[in-house]
């Protein structure tokens, strides 16, 4: 060992039972014609796995992390401040991830040429923005409260509040995509996006908090989203 | 106290407001060294009909076979400005096309050295969770000792490896098929 072409390479974990969607899950219709039939094969983490790309601080332009105000005006609705850190599942923080989030306006319409025109655009509302996690794992950004809207997965579908969040990690295998919801929201128990995760303390997670330490007084309130990435192996072989 | 990885959730069908305001489709500029390779196909669902709303994202290392990241230790020349990541979305016909260079070879479990191959996420509507695949290039004698493609039967082992374009030197055709007859292999990763 040790010579510069044998790298002993330490993998992630996998996910715990439950706690991840299965790709076929006939109540999100999308999924029955597009989900794989067939198995999926076990791969065990190369360097190609356990490495990925690194955004530079220069990736995000200062104002990014601002959704509030677009083409020279001020977005409809209320503002809010979400904010939380990036961690792994030992706790570790994830320093200078990138971030990328998207979402519909306070209307629940979003700025996209395949959204039904179920209610107005705002034409100071883009509906993207982007952040880096700082030393510590911990990201910001200002946003107004994205509506509900309507789909067609089944009769008067409506999908809760959320916005989607984008990160990397450090590897490939760390990759996420996901979406953050708001507490006490009544379309939540009907949503089968957020309910294709199977283990109930799983789903949870994916619901943020309001957060009296980051709500601005006469401004915005807080909400707070952890995001918790893929650990790592404690050693090379472990599975 | 370990805690639970976040739950994945699809991109859904408005993923291009905040994801392609980064299309890669250029992984390496003209100052990056190594063979220039065009790669286009197709994204195409259970009923080989085109899904328009799909995203690809490759990861891959240099010429050199090395990848621009802390963890790949090896003495490898690395050149800046190539990051290595490639992002592409589909189009209405459920096309995409991506540049690049061809990677080398790096290493694999056991010191085995993998064959050339770029690593793929495949993320669009429908997906609760993304798919991860690799492709694999034609005429290419390492694909024979590659260690991740003997995980594959023989049979299935053809949709990780890109075409030559017939006549087109630098051009690869290559389709991901999500489900059915001839689906892509999938990891899991």
């Amino acid at each position: 060992m040790g010579s510069e072409t044998i790298q002993e390479v330490r993998g992630y974990r996998r996910p715990e039972p439950g706690t991840q969607p299965a790709y076929l899950y006939p109540p999100y219709a999308s999924t029955v014609r597009r989900a794989p039939t067939k198995p999926l094969i076990f791969m065990p983490h190369t360097l190609s796995e356990v490495t990925g790309p690194i955004f530079g601080h220069s990736s995000v332009a200062p104002g990014e992390d601002d959704l509030t105000h677009a083409n020279g005006g001020e977005a409809v609705g209320p503002r809010i401040i979400v904010s939380g850190r990036v961690l792994d599942e030992d706790g570790r923080p994830v320093p200078h991830t990138l971030v990328e989030v998207w979402q519909a306006n306070a209307g629940g319409r979003y700025r996209h040429r395949v959204d039904m025109p179920h209610s107005p655009l705002d034409p100071h509302f883009n509906g993207f923005g982007r952040v880096m996690t700082d030393a510590e794992g911990r990201y910001q950004f200002k946003t107004v409260k994205p509506g509900p809207y309507p789909w067609g997965n089944h009769p008067n579908a409506w999908r809760p509040s959320h916005i989607h969040f984008s990160l990397f990690g450090p590897a490939f295998v760390t990759r996420l995509i996901t979406q953050m919801y708001f507490a006490g929201d009544p379309l939540l128990p009907f949503d089968p996006i957020y309910n294709c995760i199977p283990d109930e303390n799983a789903r949870k997670l994916l619901i943020s908090r309001f957060d009296w330490e980051t709500t601005v007084p006469n401004h915005a309130n807080g909400y707070h989203f952890d995001i918790v990435l893929r650990g790592r192996n404690a050693t090379p072989m472990e599975k | 106290m370990r805690l639970i990885a976040t739950g994945n959730q699809t991109v859904g069908p408005y993923f291009h407001l905040g994801l392609t305001q980064m299309l890669i489709p250029t992984v390496a500029g003209p100052e990056v060294e190594g063979t220039r390779i065009t790669i286009h196909g197709r994204v195409l669902d259970a009923d080989q009909k085109p899904i328009p709303d799909a995203m690809l994202e490759t990861w891959q290392a240099n010429a050199h076979g090395k990848y621009a990241h802390p963890e790949d230790t090896q003495q490898k020349p690395l050149q800046k400005g190539f990051l290595g990541l490639g992002r592409v979305a589909t189009d209405d016909e459920g096309k995409y096309s991506l540049t690049t260079i061809k990677p080398g070879r790096v290493p694999g479990p056991g010191g085995v050295l993998q064959a050339p191959h770029l690593n793929v996420s495949v993320f669009m509507r429908g997906l609760l969770r993304h798919l991860v695949t690799r492709l694999y290039f034609p005429d290419e004698l390492s694909n024979r000792e590659d260690p991740i493609l003997k995980l594959v039967e023989p049979s299935r082992q053809a949709t990780l490896i890109a075409k030559s374009a017939p006549g087109r030197t630098g051009v690869l055709e290559w389709t991901v098929i999500t489900a059915g007859e001839n689906e892509t292999v999938f990891f899991d990763y």
